[in-house]
């Protein structure tokens, strides 16, 4: 799980991006995080990051995740950041597109 | 958001994160790079249902969410599905660590409903003859019809093949089988050698130029296949000059459990001598990780002699593994040999020596005759110690 799938330089904002199968993402109360898990393996997600990977279902396009986003949390301005986020979690293959 | 950008790190020590539980010893395999005690036949009793659970859920409320079902093969127990759900209900990420015999349809969908998450199934070799000589069984087909339950019921197909000098120049033929089947990852996995396959280690240690064959062919293949298929090839420690870091270091994140309870801060630490190693028939999981000398043993660095005690690199491999310390030097305090900083260094490329002189009279057959199997009855008699053929 550690190895590295291409990367893009960005993300279409009408792509749907969805954890892959196999994968789990919840809050972990002793790590005080959200965790990402994999077979003998685990990433810890930040803030940010969780708020973006929950609601990466394969149903929502990233443009309308990160208008979730601004809207729940009275943001603005955070496409770029989201984007970037989404184009390494793909290259992590912690994210997977969705037709 | 704005403040903080996305961010994902790795993991925090000091919590029992990765729980393994080897369920059994029982196997309808017999394989000669088995990590399991060689005297595993002459350990105690299983625990019982009520005991794994209670396992998982004191584990389970220290932190522990990364969840191994190992053995052993761990559907040789009837209750896998009820310690399944239990963790499931407790919110573990659930990996069956098996070799597909015992896999019917009926078992993958109460596995399924009770809610794993993840098989990872293991392969000999590539050809029904050698997994079957291997393991010493007729297995192969089973292990197919296993890898057909694993994809019909939606599971990510995930194999996992030991290697070693005996199968090791089948990698490409492995690779292949492995696209046949779909497999989205394959871990290409060389052998490390504790337990039978210490016993085993002068049969089963590549040569150099075997190992960089093999390299070679799975990088062209991953070249081919471009991402389809993700592959894991792990190198033989004893070819490198520095230790793995293994465990994250012992006590700080791994936790597995014998079938007989036994509580280890690695799989294969029963055979370090003088530990004592807690019994969860005894202890409670918190007791047991946070207070017992054999948890606390090899925390910190204070333990470390030198080349690790002054070493800068001590902070990322923790002196290496503990258990291949002690084969090889006879000292668990010692540097891992491993690295090239180790007094007893010698001692490992002594071992890729010779596996560089056997190397070219292994290529052409098998050596039926010098390797031990691992079976009950082997277990009863063996001694503990210096691999077999060793001169």
């Amino acid at each position: 799980m550690s190895g590295d799938g291409p990367v893009g330089a960005a993300v279409a904002a009408d792509a749907r991006p969805a954890i892959p199968r196999g994968l789990k993402l919840q809050w972990e109360a002793a790590q005080e995080a959200h965790v990402l898990l994999f077979p003998e393996g685990q990433v810890l997600l930040n803030g940010s990051a969780a708020e973006i990977m929950s609601r990466c279902d394969g149903v929502r396009t990233v443009a309308e995740i990160v208008a979730d986003i601004e809207r729940t949390h009275s943001l603005s301005g955070i496409a770029a950041d989201v984007s970037a986020f989404v184009v390494l979690a793909l290259g992590k293959r912690w994210l997977e597109l969705r037709p | 958001m704005s403040a903080t950008a996305p961010a994902a790190t790795g993991l925090k020590r000091g919590l029992p994160l990765w729980l393994l539980l080897e369920l059994t010893y029982r196997c309808p395999l017999h394989c000669v790079f088995c990590y399991n005690p060689t005297e595993f036949a002459q350990t105690g009793a299983e625990l019982n249902t009520a005991e794994w659970l209670r396992v998982l859920r004191e584990a389970r409320a220290l932190g522990a969410v990364q969840l191994g079902l190992s053995g052993g093969e761990p559907l040789v127990r009837e209750d896998l599905e009820l310690i399944v759900a239990q963790a499931h209900t407790l919110g573990f990420y659930i990996n069956l660590i098996t070799s597909g015999i015992g896999m019917t349809e009926a078992r993958i969908r109460s596995l399924k409903v009770a809610g794993l998450d993840h098989i990872q199934l293991s392969f000999q070799d590539s050809t029904r003859e050698l997994n079957d000589f291997l393991s010493s069984t007729r297995t192969f087909e089973l292990k197919l019809k296993a890898a057909g339950l694993i994809r019909q019921y939606g599971y990510p197909m995930v194999l996992n093949v030991v290697l070693h000098r005996l199968n090791i120049d089948h990698v490409g033929e492995i690779l292949e089988m492995a696209e046949r089947m779909g497999a989205q990852y394959v871990e290409l996995a060389n052998t490390q050698y504790y337990g039978w396959a210490w016993l085993n280690r002068e049969h089963l240690l590549p040569s150099r130029a075997q190992l960089e064959r093999a390299e070679e062919t799975t990088r062209r293949f991953r070249e081919r296949v471009d991402g389809r298929m993700q592959i894991y090839f792990v190198v033989p420690d004893y070819f490198e000059t520095r230790p793995k870091a293994c465990m994250s270091g012992l006590g700080s994140v791994f936790l597995a459990i014998a079938p007989d309870g036994t509580a280890m801060p690695c799989h294969a630490a029963r055979m370090l001598p003088g530990l004592q190693l807690p019994n969860v028939r005894e202890s409670d999981i918190r007791t047991i990780w946070y207070d017992s000398p054999a948890f606390n043993r090899f925390r910190g660095e204070a333990w470390m002699k030198e080349p690790c005690r002054s070493c800068p690199e001590r902070t990322r491999d923790f002196g290496g593994c503990r258990c291949q310390a002690y084969l090889l030097t006879g000292d668990a305090d010692n540097a891992d040999p491993v690295c090239d900083l180790s007094p007893y260094h010698h001692r490992v490329t002594a071992a890729v020596a010779r596996a560089e002189q056997a190397g070219s009279a292994a290529a052409g057959g098998v050596r039926e005759q010098v390797l031990v199997f691992r079976d009950h009855r082997t277990s009863i008699a063996v001694v503990p110690g210096e691999p077999a053929g060793r001169s």
